[in-house]
């Protein structure tokens, strides 16, 4: 049976169907809890290691000294959320969280300290 | 009339992606065709020797935007055997799960893209909605839609939870039932069969003259798969079959992809079932051992190959991909002689290329072609001046 329109039934039934795609920003999907997002930083844990910056692919992740502490800082601008850094830390000191609206105006403003 | 040279690409609406196929046409037939590759190069297997075994993790990702797993799997694999590490049972099972459910979202990518080629857009958006049934479950286990980083040398990095589990068996159902219509469009509907029908034939001692790899070589009927030949992760104790037609044309890669759905569907369905229990990962050193090796994997459009050399540091001394669509250029081009026009992007388009993940560096031997090699400072001049001459500021 060779019949053009095969799949006409399917078609015409999509006329009165709800589109699958939402209006976002009105309406917003739900990321899964295992998202790789923007990271969560404890200070208080961080042990200067230094060993989330020697891992992190794309120099996102670099060590810097503030007050008087060596610790890593995390510019979003190079992340690729790989979430080695995440990995990497003894301490657990970094957390990877679902958010993921960090669109910015400037270069330099996702900064994680 | 006389024979008319056609270039179609570096930019063209048919191909989306940057290649150039000259074409010799008679007419409406192509008698010759020329393709010139290396407008996407990136330079990663360079980049790689700067960086290490755990960096070159995400680099080897990115190779591809599609099959990005199993570029990954066939790198740890690569730095295991060096290595020498046997890693956990548990881990080659999810490994194997990836690399399905990759497969599963690449060919229902294609046949959307195949659609959309033929000027069948419905199909397009058909299949593309589906797909994110593959792409949420991807997410959901690993994390992100694309490049998953589920891979660490030695295992993976994130368990399948039971949870998950009954998550993905419930999308297999879901597929399974969409598949199971599009094989019915696929064999049944005018749109597709009086485009694909008897379109860019490949005969079967062409593909192997030419090396033709995946689904292009099944499709003329050439059994070859890498997960039945030299199975890799948990293949070998996987029960499924490896589809091939023997219509040798567009028609032929249509019903392969689309039953290959179906035997990737079965494979997961097995996995889910048999899940093994125990660790994910072993530990691996950071320092890799003197050493070569090569591995393969069967990915979505066929045979991905890597080769590592190592040289006892943290970084590898030579790393080197060879895609499938780079074999599968050479029958291409032997498809797509003696076909009409018309039919040239939807011949393309039948061996699912990704030139990006191809692109090899072009070296001019001589002077074989006409015209002559400008370096970056000279060709930045020369366009300084072309706009001046217009009066447009550059
Ligand atoms: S998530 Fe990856 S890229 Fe981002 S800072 Fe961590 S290691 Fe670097
Ligand atoms: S790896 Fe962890 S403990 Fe070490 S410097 Fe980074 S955040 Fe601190």
């Amino acid at each position: 049976m060779k019949v053009p329109g095969k799949m006409l039934p399917k078609i015409i039934g999509f006329i009165v169907r709800k589109p699958v795609t939402v209006l976002y920003p009105k309406q917003r999907l739900t990321p899964p809890e295992t998202l790789r997002g923007k990271m969560k930083f404890h200070l208080d844990r961080c042990i200067s290691c230094g060993l989330c910056a020697r891992d992190c692919p794309s120099a996102a992740c670099t060590m810097h000294e503030i007050d008087g502490k060596k610790r890593p800082v995390f510019d979003l601008d190079y992340c690729t959320f790989c979430a080695q850094c995440a990995e990497s830390c003894p301490k657990d000191a970094i957390e990877m969280t679902s958010e993921f609206e960090l669109a910015h105006y400037k270069k330099g403003e996702a900064i994680v300290k | 009339m006389g024979r008319v040279k056609l270039p179609i690409g570096p930019q063209h609406p048919a191909l989306k992606e940057p290649e150039n196929f000259t074409i010799t046409l008679d007419g409406e037939r192509v008698v010759d065709v020329d393709i010139r590759i290396g407008y996407t190069h990136r330079g990663i297997e360079k980049l790689m020797e700067s960086r290490t075994y755990t960096q070159n993790l995400y680099l080897v990702e990115r190779i591809c935007g599609i099959c990005s797993y199993a570029h990954v799997e066939n790198f740890t694999q690569n730095v295991e055997e060096i290595l020498g590490i046997q890693i956990p049972k548990r881990a080659e099972y999810i490994r194997t799960l990836f690399l399905e459910l990759e497969r599963l979202h690449s060919h229902f990518l294609w046949l959307g893209v195949a659609g959309h080629e033929i000027g069948f857009d419905t199909l397009f958006m058909y299949t593309w909605q589906d797909r994110e049934v593959v792409q949420d479950l991807l997410e959901m286990i690993s994390g992100n839609r694309v490049n998953y980083a589920m891979n660490a040398i030695g295992g993976v990095r994130r368990d399948v939870s039971v949870e998950h589990q009954k998550k993905v068996l419930q999308g297999m159902d879901y597929l399974e039932k969409r598949a199971e219509y599009y094989k019915e469009v696929a064999i049944n509907e005018k749109t597709i069969l009086a485009r694909a029908e008897n379109v860019g034939i490949l005969k079967t001692k062409d593909a192997l003259k030419f090396s033709a790899v995946g689904p292009t070589a099944r499709a003329s009927g050439i059994t070859v798969d890498i997960r039945k030949d030299d199975p890799y992760a948990s293949y070998l104790d996987t029960p499924f079959d490896v589809i091939t037609t023997n219509t040798n044309d567009v028609l032929g890669r249509v019903v392969v992809r689309v039953l290959e759905i179906f035997e990737s569907i079965k494979i997961i369905r097995y996995l889910m079932a048999h899940l093994p229990v125990g660790e994910i990962v072993t530990k691996a050193p950071r320092k890799v051992p003197e050493g070569e090796s090569i591995s393969h994997t069967e990915a979505p459009r066929g045979e991905d190959f890597h080769y590592l050399r190592s040289n006892g540091t943290e970084k590898p001394e030579r790393y080197k991909v060879r895609t499938p669509t780079l074999a599968n250029l050479p029958a291409l081009a032997e498809m797509l002689k003696g076909t009409y026009l018309a039919d040239v992007p939807i011949i393309v388009a039948a061996i699912d290329p990704c030139m990006g993940c191809m692109d090899r560096v072009l070296l001019l031997k001589g002077n074989e072609k006409p015209g002559e090699l400008v370096d970056g400072e000279r060709l930045r001049r020369y366009s300084i001046k072309w706009f001046a001459e217009r009066g447009w500021k550059a």
